[in-house]
């Protein structure tokens, strides 16, 4: 189960006569460096506080700092291997089944201290859920993937209530009049799209607070994502959505703020708007404009 | 000349060949570009003159052989005096067997009559023109194989495809003989079978409750009339088959779970070949641990709380049966449950589920039908297993279900009525491979079922 995120050698400001050519090595040697924006907000849902990640002896993050705001969406962008997945992992402590990973530095959700010694990982993944880059449903039937969650926690007292809360969510991941008449069928039986949107009907199902979205989008296509982006618009009214993308269009499409990560630094984080339109920082124009990544 | 020397001149006209070929398609296109004007590489070429030279000369060599004694036998034979020619078969046979043993040279002319003599030295002179005969007519084989192969060789000549035919054909072929050789023994055990079922009716051997095959050889001789039923050794089978898969599949399964979940690296790496070696040990070495040590170590336990043990027990060949099988099941099992996808271990784990309720609902689920598969085979292996109950199980055929009686099984009857000088038209012998057709086709149910219940798992995920 190693995971060793690959650091890939990123081209330079290629082409680029204007510009002074970027020295990106120097920058990624450098330890301290500040992140330009606002990775604070003022009501935070979720904290995370100089963190660092290390695969062996390998370093994935460097002394990351950012919030992630109330009921809202942000989008973590970023070229391959910059750690932004290994930062979403860090947020539900997926990263501690990883044996060679080593976590440092203070998250927290709603003021408690998630890496805490007496935290359970169980009542934390209840309540930061998450859905994978690969749609990943059990091979169980479409109802016991939902009511996998409810019943493991013990959320339903009676078949009826179980019932109630699949049918909830399958419908707040808008799949349930697709499904309705086929519960029974295994979930792996379903196109790419109704499996992942029964991922998301999968981690809701247990009244997550924030959920964490790994590339949701990659395994899809075109008319999938759009129903996913509109249900993670849908979504934001009740939790809080962290999601990594490579796809620009889509971060600017979900979220509201977005962070920029590059070679397991924080470069900028700030509102999805000014970050597309206006990035102050060197390194997140040229990922944005395409210049790399 | 000798076969071997046949066979290696042989090889060598083959690797000469290739050589050849080779080098023809390097000639035949001097003119045109060199190799690049050949359909083929130019080693295809040489392949093909060298599978032209090797297979067909093989095939007469091989076929020679085949019937070369048979051929000369009856040459002999035919050339010997009417008096010899219509003796009965056997003595026939032993008459010949001292013409050719002494035309090897093995006994001396004291032993033989006149006629023989005058006989071994034609067999001399068969054999030796045989092997003449032979080597010539393998090599002229060989080398018209090559020449007609070199003489196609030509640019346009497709040598490649004609490779890959020739290969596929061979592949076929081994495939084809180990269903011949299994069809082979099949049908050897079906028809000695046939001829025990002859003497003793289907329906005794298939329910009748009673074991004790002892029979009267000679007609002097007293002893039981011998009752086949085989219903005794079936049920000591699965009894001590049951007791065995009682151990190794909770303790297999378990630690196939640890090893792949929740061990360390470096813990498996060092386990896992630890349990394979187990599986290494010949099952005689568990015959006598099973004797020796277990078996005692069981009737002492028993005694002290009172239990009457047999000192020969099922439990004890079952539970080191049990033991042999651990390593069987459970890299089975571990290689299953590894198959199972990350990406589910992840979903379960990233819901709020323990390490234990991810194994418990979503690994085993979605391994169990693989696992079934393995304990299947185990299972048929554990049936077809002889040397640990020979040795602990003993042999009194008591049909009963109680674990620390002793029981006997099918294969410990067919060694026992195999072992020594025995004789082929008695019930008594015939009835091993009565027995072992039973034990065939029980085993090939078992392992069609656990292939078809490893098929429908192939489906699940993915």
């Amino acid at each position: 189960m190693e995971r060793v995120e690959q650091q890939e050698p990123v081209a330079g400001s290629k082409g680029d006569a204007i510009r002074p050519p970027l020295d990106i090595q120097a920058h990624s040697e450098q330890k301290d460096y500040e992140t330009i924006g606002t990775p604070f907000v003022t009501d935070p849902k979720m904290t995370a506080r100089n963190v660092n990640v290390y695969y062996g002896d390998k370093q994935a993050i460097t002394t990351i700092s950012l919030d992630i705001g109330r009921n809202e969406v942000i989008a973590m962008i970023g070229p391959s291997g910059c750690g932004k997945s290994t930062f979403l992992r860090t947020l539900n402590r997926m990263n501690d089944i990883i044996p060679i990973c080593r976590v440092e530095g203070e998250f927290c959700l709603d003021g408690d201290d998630i890496y805490a010694d007496d935290q359970d990982t169980v009542l934390l993944r209840a309540r930061v859920g998450m859905v994978f880059q690969k749609p990943n449903p059990f091979p169980k039937s479409i109802y016991e993937n939902v009511a996998y969650g409810p019943k493991i926690h013990g959320l339903a007292h009676s078949k009826a209530e179980l019932d109630e809360i699949v049918e909830d969510s399958l419908r707040r991941a808008s799949l349930f009049n697709e499904v309705k008449d086929q519960l029974d069928k295994p979930g792996t039986g379903l196109s790419g799209g109704q499996q992942q949107r029964l991922c998301i009907a999968r981690a809701i199902a247990v009244s997550p607070e924030v959920i964490l979205m790994d590339e949701p989008c990659s395994a899809l296509d075109p008319i999938a994502t759009a129903r996913i982006e509109e249900l993670i618009d849908e979504l934001k009214e009740n939790y809080t959505i962290a999601i990594v993308t490579h796809s620009m269009q889509q971060a600017a499409r979900v979220s509201q703020r977005t962070a920029y990560f590059h070679m397991g630094k924080l470069i900028e984080v700030g509102d999805t708007k000014q970050i597309f339109t206006m990035p102050k920082h060197e390194l997140t124009e040229n990922y944005i404009t395409g210049r790399f990544g | 000349m000798e076969t071997t020397t046949v066979f290696l001149v042989l090889v060598l006209l083959t690797i000469i060949s290739f050589f050849m070929g080779r080098k023809r398609s390097h000639a035949v296109t001097s003119g045109l570009g060199g190799a690049r004007a050949l359909h083929s590489l130019p080693k295809h070429y040489g392949y093909m003159a060298a599978l032209w030279a090797l297979l067909p000369a093989l095939l007469v060599l091989v076929l020679w052989l085949v019937f070369e004694h048979g051929v000369i036998t009856r040459m002999v034979l035919s050339e010997l005096p009417p008096a010899v020619q219509d003796m009965p078969a056997s003595q026939q046979g032993l008459y010949f067997n001292q013409i050719v043993s002494y035309a090897h040279g093995a006994t001396d002319a004291s032993m033989l009559d006149e006629t023989q003599v005058l006989a071994a030295q034609h067999y001399r002179f068969y054999d030796s023109t045989s092997r003449s005969i032979k080597a010539l007519l393998v090599f002229l084989v060989a080398l018209a194989g090559a020449i007609l192969a070199l003489r196609q060789i030509r640019p346009a000549l497709r040598a490649r495809n004609h490779v890959e035919g020739i290969l596929k054909w061979m592949l076929f072929g081994c495939s084809f003989l180990a269903v011949l050789t299994t069809l082979g023994i099949v049908m050897s055990v079906l028809f000695e079978a046939i001829r025990f079922f002859q003497a003793i009716p289907i329906a005794d051997f298939l329910f009748g409750l009673e074991w004790s095959p002892q029979m009267a050889i000679r007609a002097d001789q007293v002893a039981a009339s011998g009752s086949f039923g085989f219903v005794p050794l079936l049920v000591g089978t699965l009894l001590i088959s049951a007791v065995a898969m009682v151990i190794a599949v909770p303790v297999g399964l378990m630690s196939a779970i640890y090893l792949s979940e929740y061990a360390t690296r470096r813990f498996r790496a060092v386990t896992k070949p630890v349990l394979e070696i187990l599986a290494g040990v010949p099952t005689v070495v568990y015959g006598f641990f099973a004797a020796l040590t277990v078996a005692p170590f069981i009737r002492g336990l028993g005694e002290s709380i009172g239990l009457h043990v047999a000192s020969e027990s099922a439990l004890a060949a079952g539970l080191v049966m049990g033991i042999m099988i651990i390593p069987f099941v459970m890299s089975l099992s571990d290689d299953i449950i590894n198959a199972v996808p990350d990406t589910l271990r992840e979903a379960s784990l990233g819901m709020g589920a323990t390490m234990n309720e991810t194994i418990r609902k979503v690994l085993l689920p979605a391994a169990l039908p693989g696992i079934v598969g393995g304990i299947l085979l185990a299972v048929s292996r554990a049936i077809g297993e002889t040397m640990i109950v020979v040795m602990a199980a003993g042999l009194s055929a008591k049909l009963t279900i109680n674990p620390l009686e002793a029981v006997t099984t099918i294969t410990v009857q067919i060694v026992t009525l195999l072992v020594g000088d025995q004789e082929f038209d008695n019930p008594k012998t015939l009835a091993a491979f009565a027995l072992g057709l039973v034990l065939f086709f029980v085993t090939l149910l078992l392992n069609v079922i656990a292939l078809y219940v490893v098929r429908k798992y192939r489906e699940q995920y993915e």
